[in-house]
């Protein structure tokens, strides 16, 4: 049983990253019907910026966590501006074709100006290095950064989804595009808000991350963003529920199998998941099964 | 109040607006009938801003906004009840009348404009909880008539606002529009029920392929043999 604990506290810890990152991919899914392959790499960008902070600015956990949000959200922005947005009524396949090139170009890109070397992140200390026992379960004090982090951003995030002008804009143009030009909401705004939120959570996964695990590098992004992904569509993709509860069940899954002595067969696990979600039930756990309305 | 001139409208290779144009002057309910596929929903569209016209001009109060944005022509008084209602299915039928004022700031106003709305359609009144998905067609038209009464228009355009309601809630619906004309609010109003439509309005196009092709008073083209024929059922 306490085997089984440590590893739900280890399957959550891992699972607020995916659904950190998994949130990213559905809003912008819900908003413009695209699968942003380049948002694993924000996330991958984040954990560097964190990691600049922290290494040769000197900040501590919180300031770099912003830092890394703040600059996750500008990156986010322009990609969306100057990669997409020219494309708002191109053929989906041209957009997706430039998310991959996208994606391509921040890894590579990243590569050229860090090396591809793996960086370390600086050892916590203090408080943040401390852990402690309860019932026989292990609990890392950066467990419980990075839940407590997941958990204020996401009740953030559904505060701002709910009850903020912009966030009722965000809904009302996932909707329904036309009906929400009628109503006078700025719809090019409306989908850099997006990306801006989108991308600030994966910032923050990003740091957390690097945090949790310590070593990060220009391709880390590649596998935990198709986990998330996933995580996306179990929970029903362009659904922000979906997207907190797909997260939290592939990080556990993931951990259960690991636990299981199935390390080798994790990443296999997870997209059988998917494989299973798509044929099972197309829409997600939390979603309806419609026909995709054009 | 607004006024179109030589308007056209393609579609690619489809040249779906040739040369229309019309005016709709304060206080009146003007309609503009016509078969399937004439263009009316293109015109309203355009006139809304969400298409681009290729050429053409079109006023609205003495300012000219062909090339303005959807979110401009609201701020300046003029809202759009698109055919197939375009409620927002997953939000309840009060976030869908608070989004009706998204351009708007008071929120004192926005509440009595709620209330008063709701005086017009009192089952949104009753379902204000409800998601707007779940409702009935006829209750879907209605909300995304409110809606649209949210932003204050001083013209309201509307299309097809009787599709696929039972006669009952037609005349309801017709008489509303006449209510709502009654308080000051100018109607462009596009209808394929042309009996209905012209027993409410004070003039009235008719469009066939694109153009304009008869246009008077209500009264006049009730009168018409041509539009007895083609448009009444004899
Ligand atoms: N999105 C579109 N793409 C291509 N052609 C279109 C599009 N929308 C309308 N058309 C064409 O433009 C013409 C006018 O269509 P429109 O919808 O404006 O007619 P309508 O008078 O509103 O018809 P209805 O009474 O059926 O609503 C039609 O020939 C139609 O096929
Ligand atoms: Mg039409």
């Amino acid at each position: 049983m306490d085997v089984f604990l440590q590893q739900l506290v280890n399957g959550i810890s891992l699972g607020s990253i995916y659904a950190l990152v998994a949130l990213g991919y559905t809003m912008v899914y819900g908003i413009i019907k695209l699968i942003n392959f380049a948002h694993c790499d924000i996330y991958m960008i984040g954990a560097y910026i964190g990691y600049f902070c922290m290494t040769f600015l000197g900040l501590g956990f919180l300031p770099s966590l912003l830092v890394a949000m703040l600059g996750c959200m500008v990156l986010g922005v322009l990609i969306e501006k100057i990669a997409y947005k020219p494309l708002r009524n191109a053929a989906r396949i041209s957009l997706l074709i430039t998310a991959i090139g996208m994606s391509l170009f921040l890894e590579y890109g990243t590569m050229f100006f860090v090396t591809a070397k793996l960086r370390t992140y600086p050892a916590l200390e203090g408080l943040m290095a401390k852990s402690f026992t309860v019932g026989g379960v292990m609990i890392t004090m950066q467990q419980v950064v990075i839940v407590l982090t997941t958990v204020v951003l996401m009740l953030g995030l559904q505060y701002i989804v709910k009850y903020t002008r912009a966030g009722k804009a965000m809904r009302a143009v996932s909707m329904d595009k036309d009906a929400a030009e009628l109503m006078g909401i700025d719809v090019n705004n409306t989908i850099s808000v997006t990306f801006a939120i989108g991308s600030a959570l994966a910032g923050a996964a990003g740091v957390l991350v690097g945090v949790y695990y310590n070593t990060i590098n220009p391709l880390m992004g590649a596998v935990p963003g198709l986990k998330a992904f996933v995580a996306a569509v179990f929970g029903g993709i362009g659904l922000i529920p979906g997207a907190m509860v797909g997260g939290y069940v592939i990080g556990i899954i993931e951990v259960l199998v690991m636990g299981a002595g199935y390390s080798t067969y994790r990443d296999a696990v997870v997209f059988a998941i998917l494989i299973l979600i798509l044929i099972l039930k197309p829409a997600g756990l939390l979603g309806k099964n419609v026909g995709e309305k054009v | 109040m607004l006024e179109i001139r030589d308007l056209n409208v393609h579609y690619d290779m489809i040249h779906a607006i040739k040369g229309v144009s019309l005016e709709v002057h304060q206080g009146e309910i003007v309609t503009l009938i016509g078969a399937n596929g004439a263009g009316k929903t293109t015109t309203l569209r355009t006139i809304a801003g969400l298409k681009k016209p290729t050429s053409g001009a079109i006023t609205l109060k003495g300012e000219e906004i062909t090339a303005a944005s959807p979110r401009h022509r609201v701020q300046m008084g003029q809202a759009l009840v698109p055919e197939g209602r375009h409620v927002f299915p997953g939000m309840t039928v009060l976030e869908n009348l608070e989004l009706g004022a998204y351009l708007r700031r008071d929120k004192a106003g926005i509440a009595a404009d709620i209330e008063m709305v709701c005086g017009y359609f009192p089952i949104l009144k009753d379902r204000r909880k409800q998601l707007a998905g779940t409702l009935s067609g006829g209750e879907q038209q209605m909300l995304a008539m409110a809606r649209a009464l949210m932003s204050r228009p001083e013209i309201l355009l509307l299309d097809e606002p009787s599709m696929g309601l039972s006669p009952l809630l037609v005349s309801e619906i017709f008489a509303i529009i006449k209510t709502i004309n009654g308080a000051g609010t100018t109607i462009l109003l596009v209808e394929q029920n042309a009996g209905m439509a012209l027993s409410i309005a004070s003039r009235a196009y008719v469009m066939e392929t694109g153009s304009i092709v008869l246009s008077g008073t209500g009264a006049e083209l009730m009168e018409s043999d041509e539009i007895r024929k083609a448009y009444l059922g004899g």
